[in-house]
């Protein structure tokens, strides 16, 4: 639109000017090329911003309560709206523990979906089961907690956590580890329902790097004798070892920043006082979606902001080293072909 | 034929050889364990989803607003149109944006420094949390206005939006051949002529799949739209109030106690899943049309 305006708009001064030595054609195209080059680096360079503005507005946005808590919030447990005193330990602590499960179901079960995948599936299943898979990562979080807190839960509940507290009743550390309200709420829901919602996602990011692999390596492998999972153990695992941490970083990333999924099933408790994985407990995410449109301006909105400003640090270490063993392994696709 | 391997020797290999067969056959085992395991739960929240959903459809959904709570009837009309309006504003607004920061990446910054830490930096935006956004589109836009709003909802669906077209628009044009370029420029045109006429138009349905993709990633976006659009009751076109939406409604009404709210938050999760999954389908069959 403004490139096209701009070419007429030449053109006519063009004329009036009168430089026989220069075409207007090849004129008007090199200051359209001037134009667009600069629009497009615009873009380019707002995308820039948009991560210092994310930035600098959450700091500005935490600043009182930097000024007051500092970095003590990172390990006082304490939020309390009501006496002005707030500390993210236990939302810090929900985020990362239900992260730390859901990685622990989801690596496993993914790379064997991802085996499964490239190794073991007959030609035919291969395609739909890989479209299935890129199509479960599309489906919005919204599902999958919604689906955990009106399903899931009751069912976890009734055949795990109330047999697990029968049974561990009376252990002393086992025991603990299960109290809470037979609800079916809690970290590890949280967690298992985060761990579903991001196996698609490493899935398919595993298969992706998996058939990275050479296949001429393979093939050696298999000549030499080598059964299906000592190809994929010792030569294509080795061989994408970066793209697969990589791809976990990314889920891991995912996890971290979830907020649907996790809000519905975790409780929104805001208090740390057992180890329990059935009790309600609280995310980042979580806190956030709950309290900070009712929270009041001030050191209560500004310490909402400080968790967020804390949850986007992290996920930017987490994704900016997954980002870094992806391109590691991509120079060296480069370099071996 | 070849002569029968030593009798001595296999004997010695055997027990070696039948462990590493077991190793396998458990290891392979194992990896359609984990197919299965993933593909029941998936298969279990689909099937919920879509049964549940299609027992409360009726015509209702589409023409009531959202009932008041404990109370039965109503619809998700006011909710629906929100989400339309706001998800389509927000393409509009991003993609522009996004294709032409695409273009740079991949015809004009393919080395440089701008385009190495663009391509950085959008890489990070693409996986940011979203809820993450939604704060810094409270700070900037409802903290100053002091009201929640549908603008503020746009804006920052839009900028979920960015990412995901910048992504595509500069793969689909990097998968463009040089050839095509170098034949333009042989022919005098200039360098923005070739990209408009040559390489955009080459790599045009793959663009259109980025912006498809990006449809389907906000259309179910809650966290950004809980602090700028907020929510509301009611039926509204104003842009400068708070306007309901799909996915803020779901989160409202399956938190909620009330059965009626929650058969509703299901139809309304019905619609958005199978919005997704319809628009995910439809980009996938044009890029494969084209490649």
């Amino acid at each position: 639109m403004d490139a096209t305006l701009s070419e007429t708009s030449f053109r006519k001064e063009a004329q009036t000017v009168q430089m026989p030595e220069e075409p207007p054609a090849r004129r008007s195209g090199r200051l359209g090329d001037v134009i667009f080059l600069n629009l497009t680096r615009g873009a380019a360079i707002l995308t820039l911003l948009l991560l210092a503005g994310i930035l600098l507005s959450l700091v500005i946005g935490a600043w009182p309560s930097i000024r007051e808590f500092g970095l003590r919030f990172l390990w006082t447990a304490e939020w309390d709206p009501v006496q002005e005193k707030f500390g993210g330990l236990v939302m810090i602590y929900g985020t990362l523990m239900t992260s730390l499960i859901a990685l622990i179901i989801a690596v496993p079960v993914s790379f064997g979906i991802a085996l499964f995948l490239t190794e073991l599936s007959p030609k035919w299943l291969k395609r739909p089961l890989g479209t299935a898979i890129e199509l479960l990562a599309a489906i919005p979080s919204i599902v999958y907690g919604m689906w955990g807190l009106l399903v899931f839960a009751p069912i976890l509940s009734k055949y795990v956590q109330q047999p697990l507290q029968a049974v561990f009743a009376n252990v002393p550390v086992l025991g603990s580890l299960f109290s809470g309200a037979p609800v079916g709420i809690g970290i590890l829901s949280a967690g298992i329902i985060l761990a579903i919602m991001i196996i698609p996602f490493i899935a398919a990011v595993m298969r992706d790097v998996f058939e990275v692999t050479p296949p001429m390596l393979k093939e050696s492998a298999y000549g030499v004798g080598a059964t299906t999972w000592e190809v994929v153990w010792r030569v294509v695992l080795p061989y994408t070892k970066a793209g697969v941490v990589g791809g976990i970083m990314l889920g891991l990333g995912r996890a971290l920043g979830e907020t649907m999924a996790v809000t519905f099933v975790i409780g929104n408790f805001n208090q740390l006082n057992s180890l329990s994985l059935f009790e309600a407990a609280n995310s980042i995410t979580s806190a956030l979606a709950n309290e900070f449109a009712e929270a009041t301006p001030g050191l209560h909105e500004a310490s909402l902001i400080y968790l967020g400003l804390i949850l986007f640090f992290i996920t930017l270490v987490v994704l900016a080293f997954s980002k870094y063993l992806l391109l590691q392994l991509k120079k060296r696709e480069g370099s071996r072909t | 034929m070849i002569a029968a391997p030593q009798p001595v020797n296999a004997d010695y290999r055997l027990p070696l050889h039948r462990r590493r067969k077991l190793i396998n056959l458990i290891a392979l085992a194992l990896s359609l364990a984990a197919m299965t395991f993933g593909l029941v739960w998936l298969v279990w929240i689909l099937w919920d989803t879509l049964w549940l959903g299609m027992k409360g459809l009726s015509a209702a959904i589409f023409l009531q607003d959202t009932p008041p709570p404990n109370s039965d009837g109503g619809g998700l009309r006011n909710a629906i149109v929100g989400t339309l309006v706001m998800v389509l504003s927000a393409t509009a607004v991003g993609t522009p944006i996004g294709i032409l920061a695409g273009i740079y990446l991949a015809e004009y910054g393919q080395r440089g420094w701008l385009g190495s830490l663009t391509r950085f930096i959008n890489d990070i935006l693409l996986s940011a949390p979203s809820i993450v956004i939604g704060l810094f589109v409270y700070t900037i836009i409802v903290a100053q206005t002091r009201t929640f709003s549908a603008y503020a909802g746009v804006v920052a669906l839009a900028l979920i939006v960015i990412p995901v077209v910048i992504r595509t628009t500069e793969n689909m044009l990097a998968l463009i051949p040089n050839a095509l370029r170098e034949a333009t420029f042989a022919l005098g045109a200039p360098k923005w002529i070739m990209i408009r006429r040559v390489t955009l138009k080459a790599a045009r349905a793959g663009v259109v799949t980025g912006v498809l993709l990006a449809l389907a990633r906000i259309a179910g976006e809650t966290a950004p739209l809980l602090f700028t659009a907020l929510s509301n009751q009611f039926f509204t076109l104003n842009m400068g109030e708070p306007m309901a939406n799909l996915p803020v409604t779901i989160f409202k009404f399956a938190m909620s106690p009330f059965s009626n709210w929650q058969q509703m938050a299901w139809v309304g999760v019905f619609l958005i899943t199978v919005g997704v999954l319809v628009l995910n389908i439809a980009a996938r069959v044009l890029f494969r049309q084209k490649h």
